[in-house]
Formats: C-alpha cells, structure tokens, sequence
C-alpha cells in the first residue's frame, strides 16, 4: 500500500460537513415528521461513537496484543447482537433473545477472521488489529442486518401464518416441513440486501471501505483487490448468519413435540 | 380406544373420559367455555399435563406427528398454505371421489383457495381431515358454515368414518346435529366437564 496523497481532516472540517444535517431537521420540520429529537441524538451518536472507536482502535494498534483485539472482538459482537434485536416487533421470552444474536454473530465473526483474515489475507501476526478489527466490524455490521431482518420475518410471518402452520402440524407435519414456507421467506428477506448490494456495487456505488482507501492513497486496482474480498466475506457471513439465526428461531419457535409455540414470543416494547 | 385421563387443561377441571371405536362424541358448551382448547389439547398441539391413550398406546410413545396423523384436528376456521385445495393433499388416490361425496366439484381441487367459499373451504378441510383415515377425529364445528343441504352431506361423510370404526369428538352448536351423531356428549360449564347421554 502506498499513502502519497493522503490529505487529513481538521475538526473544523467535519463541523462543516455537520452543517449538512440541517438539510434533514429542515426536512423533518417542514413535513411535521417528528425526527428533530432522534436525528440530533442519531448524529451526536454517530459522531461520538466514532470518534471514541477512533482513539480506541489507536490505542490498541500500538499495542498489537491478541488480548486486546479479542477483547475489542468480543465487544463489537455484543453490541451487534443487542442491535440485532433492538428493533424487532416480537422478541424470543428470556436470555434467548439474545443468546441466538449472539451465537450466531460469534460463529460467523470466528469464521470471517479465521478464513478472511488468517487464512486469505494471513497478515504476520495473525491478530493484527489493523486488519482484524475493522474487517471483524464489516462482516458483523452487514450479518446483523440480515439476521435483523431474517428473524422479523421470521416471528413475525409465523405469527400472520399461525392458522396454516398449526393446519399442517394438525395434519402430522414436522415443524421443519411446517415452518418451510416461513423459513424461506425469512432466508430470502435477510439475503436480499447483500446481493441487491453485490449486483450494484461497482456501477450504481463504490462501497465505503474501497474508497476510504482510494482517499488514503492506495492503488484504486488493490483497493477493488480488497473490496471484493470483503463483499465476498460478507455475502457469505450474512447468508450464514441468517441460516443459522433462522434455523434456531425456527427451532425456538416450536418444541419436541413439534408443536408451533408462540408463547415464546412477546412483543417488544415500543 | 381414546383414553384420557386428568388432563389438566388450561381452565377446566381435570378431564377424563374414553371414546370407543365407532363412537361420536359431542362437546358442547358456551362460547369460550374451553370446547377448543380441549380438542387442540387431544391432538398434542399445546403442551397440557395429564395421560391419553391411544389403543392403550400412551401419547408420549408416539412423536408428535406420528400422534397427529392419529389424531386429526379440524379447525373452525381452516388454514392452508398452498394455491389451491390439491396442494393439500398428500396424494390423488380417491381425492375425486371423497369431494364429490362432500357435495363439491372434483374441478373445485385445482381452483385457488380464495376463489373458494366459506363453505366449500370448510368442507375442503373436512376432506384434509379425513384423507388419510385418521384413528380419531377431532372436529371443531365442521358445519359451521354450511346450508342443511351440505351439512347433510357433511353429516353423511362422518357417520362412515363412524361407521368403517374410527372416532368422532364433535364440537357442534346446533343439538339437533348432537342428537343425529352423538353417542355421548362432554359438556363443559363453568371449568367443569360432564360427561353425560345424548
């Protein structure tokens, strides 16, 4: 990687680029949205939880210690699964609202760093923060999306189709054949936003990380290099992610007996 | 044939009664009063405590499809997940007939569901129901919304499942229907159920 033409920004710079947000309160004002209140909290957040990660993530590529990028590791996976339910209409009952998030953002995470990281890109040592860490948070940020999306489907599908699912099981189906019609629609809807992204990418957008790269110097032809790699990472993580979310909601949605539970679910706060 | 005993339902008593082979059993009771909640309990589709035999088989020796295909229970209301009526049954053998026996139109199985009424939707379910000759039948109002000429029809299809000796629990409002098909009838009110003649 080369870094020639790097220009860096001022804080004054980025104040400037605030001001834009204002095209948005604007908006929100004239049209009697209601969105003042969350778009200030959404664009301090934003701001702030960035520039922290900023100083975090410099912090710990000094240190360049495994410990450091599992605990940082670690972290981004909880609070993708805490987001990946945030939003859902109908919640699983106990712990499991978030130990299914949870579980499945550990194994596709393990499994992105392991194979994307360690074994395709197999920087020395293999816990480089600087490639770990923000490879890990793109693979997490896209598969809680599908995942999000899979499981609102999901609960909320089985929920609308709860005359026909019971019918079948009344019928002497399985859950697995019961639930099959929710299960793919749930699949369908948590895969469709990475390949609606796969298919533009590259002519209706340049994804993020491809040009933050170009914007830091580096060859446009390695940085695409990277960016493929990272969209194939992340196509796979979120067809994995919802896979697996969906199977276990299927499963935590019926029991032994095959019977369609949804008293397992209660519906979220608003 | 049918053995339950204390089966602890969601808002009624312990219950326990035996339904032989070739027997009608009638539930009847107020709205609400747990008619449903019993038979979705019978055919394993809300976890209940309490024993039910089958041919002295207890429930929990089966899986629960395997007590299912057994047990059938015929919603009020039916659901289905297929275009039209045939993709609901596991095969063709017999269908035709079984239908029209039912006063519909063999043609009727390949129209959409939604083109189909209230009526002939319901009796389509009787029919899914009784397909592949479940033991026991749980029907809740199968002639709800059905004219006297195809609850006759409707009437005639049960009394031969009757007949060639399965089992009939019946949820009907109407007790005239009660008399023309019931052996016995299950009365609940107030959580307590009766088992008593027709």
């Amino acid at each position: 990687m080369t870094q020639s033409s790097y220009i860096a920004l001022t804080y004054w710079d980025i104040a400037m680029a605030a001001s834009l947000i204002l095209i948005n309160g604007l908006l929100s004002f004239a049209f009697r949205l209601g969105l003042e209140r969350t778009l200030i909290i959404a664009a301090l957040r934003m701001s702030v939880q960035l520039i922290a990660i900023g100083f975090v993530l410099k912090f710990i590529f000094i240190q360049t210690s495994p410990l450091w990028t599992v605990g940082l590791g670690l972290l981004m996976v909880l609070f993708a699964a805490r987001e990946a339910i945030a939003r859902q209409t109908r919640r699983y009952k106990g712990w499991w609202a978030y130990g299914l998030g949870t579980a499945t953002l550990m194994f596709v995470g393990l499994l992105a760093v392991f194979f994307g990281v360690g074994v395709l890109i197999g920087p020395d040592p293999w816990y480089t923060p600087r490639l770990v860490l923000p490879i890990l948070g793109m693979v997490l940020g896209n598969t809680l999306n599908g995942i999000s999306l899979s499981l609102e489907t999901l609960t909320t599908t089985a929920q609308r189709e709860r005359a026909s699912i019971e019918a079948r099981i009344a019928l002497g189906a399985t859950r697995v054949e019961a639930l099959s019609v929710v299960t793919r629609q749930a699949l369908k809807t948590g895969m469709m936003p990475i390949v609606n992204a796969m298919a533009a990418t590259g002519i209706v957008s340049l994804p993020g990380m491809m040009t933050g790269q170009i914007l830091a110097g580096v060859d446009p032809v390695e940085a695409t290099k990277y960016q493929v790699l990272i969209t194939f990472l992340i196509a796979g993580g979120t067809a994995l992610g919802a896979f697996l979310a969906v199977m276990g909601g299927a499963r935590l949605l019926t029991d032994e007996r095959h019977r369609l539970r949804l008293d397992r679910l209660e519906k979220a706060a608003q | 044939m049918l053995r339950i005993e204390s089966l602890d339902v969601y808002g009624l008593e312990a219950v326990s009664f035996e339904g032989a082979r070739g027997e009608c059993l009638a539930v009847q009771g107020p709205s609400g009063s747990g008619k449903t909640v019993l038979l979705r309990a019978l055919a394993d589709l809300d976890p209940v405590e309490g024993r039910i035999f089958l041919d002295g088989t207890e429930r929990n020796a089966f899986s629960g499809p395997q007590w299912r295909k057994r047990v059938r229970y015929a919603a009020a209301e039916p659901g289905w997940w297929g275009e039209t009526p045939r993709d609901h049954f596991p095969q063709n053998k017999g269908l035709d007939k079984l239908v029209r026996s039912l006063g519909l139109n063999a043609a009727q199985l390949d129209q959409s569901i939604t083109q189909l009424s209230t009526g002939e939707r319901q009796r389509m379910a009787l029919a899914r129901a009784i397909f592949d000759a479940p033991s026991v039948l749980l029907l809740d109002e199968p002639t709800g919304a059905l004219d006297t000429k195809a609850t006759a029809q409707a009437e005639r299809v049960i009394k031969r499942q009757l007949k060639t000796g399965h089992a009939v629990i019946l949820v009907s409002h109407d007790p005239s229907q009660v008399k023309r098909l019931a052996d016995r009838k299950l009365t609940i009110r107030g959580g307590k159920v009766r088992v008593g003649q027709v």
